[in-house]
């Protein structure tokens, strides 16, 4: 008689450098043939200690590491960390920075995601899609740059308003050997005008890239076999695993901070809430990429209200914000306010507060203690894809090796603000 | 986004006899409660159909040991300043007074775990904290009530050192196999106890002790003028 061979299950590493781990996700694997058994994350391989570098310093001094977190979606970051210090200061910006500031939020909400849409697509082998996406990031990332000098880590919102005005002029392309005036006029078309010009010219170019996106990939059955039941998760189950955002929409929660708890101005502004239907891959697919939709709806309603409206963008109380350049050469007061608050900072009142915000990954979070001091006591950040991760195991549990890219580009996870 | 004073009412109803303390501070809820009734309070507050707490969107440890302790004398003056290799040293003897809280002035203990809910149905939030014993710090889990605690209670297990009792898996999640000690406890230094470098001679990384002496670039300060009074 034939021996019966022992089966045993396969034990192996995916990651930590693997180009499907978006970063560096460590991820222990038990296979049965090739259905995952068991899926043990290992993170933390990024760990900064980002909440303990906040309580050295003063609070001003850490917007910039707030960026450094979810380091594709920038500005949202520093949003939620500047709601938490307002609400302790009790201040409010005014108007017009507030608008500045949500259209940023949904300009930082496309490029987010265009990367998850990119990455997602090469994940499951469609490459071209990478290249288009990052084709309107760069447009984006301009815009970025146009307003804060940099292009990805803008450090650009502060408390009571932002760093500055909207710029009235787009930096443009210049002749070189490789690209000749007639050429480089055309890509400089768009950048004639103000940056307001150049983001309403995205907004109308936008939609029908994603149009062209959609005729890629929504009826696509490749994308549909790989995407269409995969990594399902219940509406329940979503909630008591921590879910937020797009991930928790897409099991047809509809929950979005934007309108249920508006912060900012969004409650003046008129967007839909798309929520998907069936929890898996292909639905988070769907929600997202109706999301950039509304996002340039948003964007279009907010260039339209600043250019209209002018005004201040930061508030005019030298005790959070300092004098402007000119003030300060020329009046003692300002002086010394410039001294204190680049040496000493700001000092918040002693409490406590949470301030949350809509995030392109769910709801970002800010819990903030202070002691009265010039530092934060405590910063926790409450970090969106950290529950999304946690409960990768229950979504890939069953699945096949190659369904695991698919699930764990899905969710949308970001080393930078998990490992924090 | 739902009253809060209304939410408090209701909170007030079923939980007061678990209550040390319940407040409403920048329109936040947070009630203050013994370690010892986390369990039955979770359970109250999801499934009570005027709370139902659905979300947990946070459990974070958090350590008071230098609350309210500045490291720049401010009432008086000094022939000595600030000296900026003084963290080691410095922090004790700089300090005011212990800090002090609510009318009681009581000393707390050093701990909290600190708790964030969300009701989806009911858009309402709440914060929830229980103090720590000192020298162990324990509280039960509440991951058989939000499975979403599980990662939660083994970061704050990571860098505070709390444990959660009834955690099945309760290992490091955040700092390096191997780390030594809880990193985002006050007593712990910003650059760390050990370095590594790769050993040319032993061909393999090494860690030693820090080389460079713990710095302050911005001392903390606190001052008692009410100048930043809170405008509430």
């Amino acid at each position: 008689m034939e021996k019966i061979p022992q089966i045993r299950n396969y034990t192996f590493n995916f990651g930590p450098q693997h180009p499907a781990a978006h970063g560096v996700l460590r991820l222990i694997l038990e296979v049965d043939g090739e259905t995952i058994v068991r899926a043990d994350p290992h993170i933390g391989l990024l760990h900064r200690a980002t909440e303990k570098l906040a309580e050295s310093k003063p609070y001003n001094h850490s917007i910039g590491y707030m960026d450094r977190l979810d380091y594709v979606s920038m500005m949202c970051n520093e949003h939620g960390y500047i709601l938490a210090i307002e609400k302790l200061l009790g201040i409010e910006p005014p108007q017009r920075a507030q608008y500045i500031r949500v259209m940023f939020d949904e300009i930082t909400r496309i490029l987010n995601h265009l990367l998850w849409l990119g990455a997602h697509a090469l994940d499951i082998g469609a490459m071209s899609m990478f290249l288009y996406c990052f084709r309107e990031r760069e447009d984006l990332l301009d815009c970025y740059e146009a307003v804060s000098g940099s292009r990805m880590h803008a450090t650009y919102y502060r408390p009571g308003g932002v760093y500055r005005d909207l710029p009235l002029k787009m930096p443009k392309y210049k002749p070189s050997i490789w690209h000749n005036e007639k050429e480089i006029a055309k890509w400089n078309e768009s950048r004639e005008g103000s940056l307001l010009d150049f983001i309403w010219d995205f907004t109308e170019r936008f939609p029908k890239r994603v149009d062209e996106y959609e005729t890629l990939l929504t009826d696509n059955r490749i994308w549909k076999q790989r995407t269409v039941n995969i990594g399902v998760v219940s509406a329940e189950r979503a909630i008591a695993l921590g879910f937020t955002g797009p991930n928790l929409r897409g099991s047809g929660v509809a929950w979005d901070l934007r309108r249920k708890q508006p912060y900012a101005v969004y409650d003046q502004l008129e967007f839909d809430i798309p929520i998907g239907k069936h929890g898996d891959s292909y639905s988070r697919y769907l929600v997202r990429v109706e999301e950039m939709r509304q996002s340039n709806q948003i964007i279009r309603q907010c260039v339209e209200w600043l250019r209209n409206n002018p005004g201040p963008v930061i508030i005019n109380n030298q005790k959070i914000a300092p004098p402007s350049r000119v003030k300060m050469k020329e009046s003692m007061e300002a002086m010394i306010h410039h001294f204190k608050l680049m040496t000493e900072g700001f000092a918040l009142p002693v409490g406590e507060a949470y301030a949350a915000i809509e995030h392109p990954k769910g709801e970002f979070g800010i819990y903030l203690v202070s002691d009265g001091a010039n530092k934060p006591y405590r910063v926790k950040i409450r970090a969106a894809g950290y529950p999304h991760l946690a409960a990768l195991e229950e979504l890939i549990k069953g699945h096949m090796i190659a369904d695991v890219v698919t699930v764990i580009s899905s969710i949308d996870i970001v080393f930078g603000e998990i490992d924090r | 986004m739902a009253d809060v004073e209304l939410l408090s009412n209701k909170v007030n109803e079923r939980l007061a006899k678990f209550f040390i303390q319940s407040t409403i501070t920048f329109g936040e809820l947070t009630i203050e409660i013994d370690p010892e009734h986390v369990h039955e309070v979770g359970l109250i507050l999801r499934d009570d159909p005027d709370l139902d707490f659905k979300l947990l969107l946070d459990v974070c440890g958090l350590d008071y040991l230098h609350y309210g302790i500045g490291e720049w004398q401010t009432e008086s003056t000094t022939s000595t300043g600030f000296s900026r290799g003084m963290v080691k040293q410095g922090i004790e003897e700089l300090s005011s007074p212990p800090f002090e809280r609510g009318e009681e002035s009581k000393l707390l203990p050093r701990f909290a775990v600190v708790y964030h809910f969300l009701s989806l149905t009911l858009n309402h939030r709440i914060r929830l904290r229980a103090y720590l014993n000192d020298q162990h710090p324990k509280i039960s889990s509440v991951m058989d009530i939000w499975p979403a605690a599980n990662w939660y209670e083994r970061e704050a297990f990571d860098l505070f050192g709390i444990e959660f009792i009834g955690h099945p898996d309760l290992r490091r999640i955040l700092t390096d196999y191997g780390f030594i000690g809880h990193p985002f406890r006050k007593d712990f230094p910003l650059i760390g106890n050990l370095e590594a470098r790769y050993d040319a001679k032993l061909r393999r990384v090494i860690y030693e002790p820090v080389s460079i002496p713990p710095r302050i670039l911005e001392p903390k300060v606190i001052r008692r003028d009410n100048r930043y009074k809170a405008a509430e």
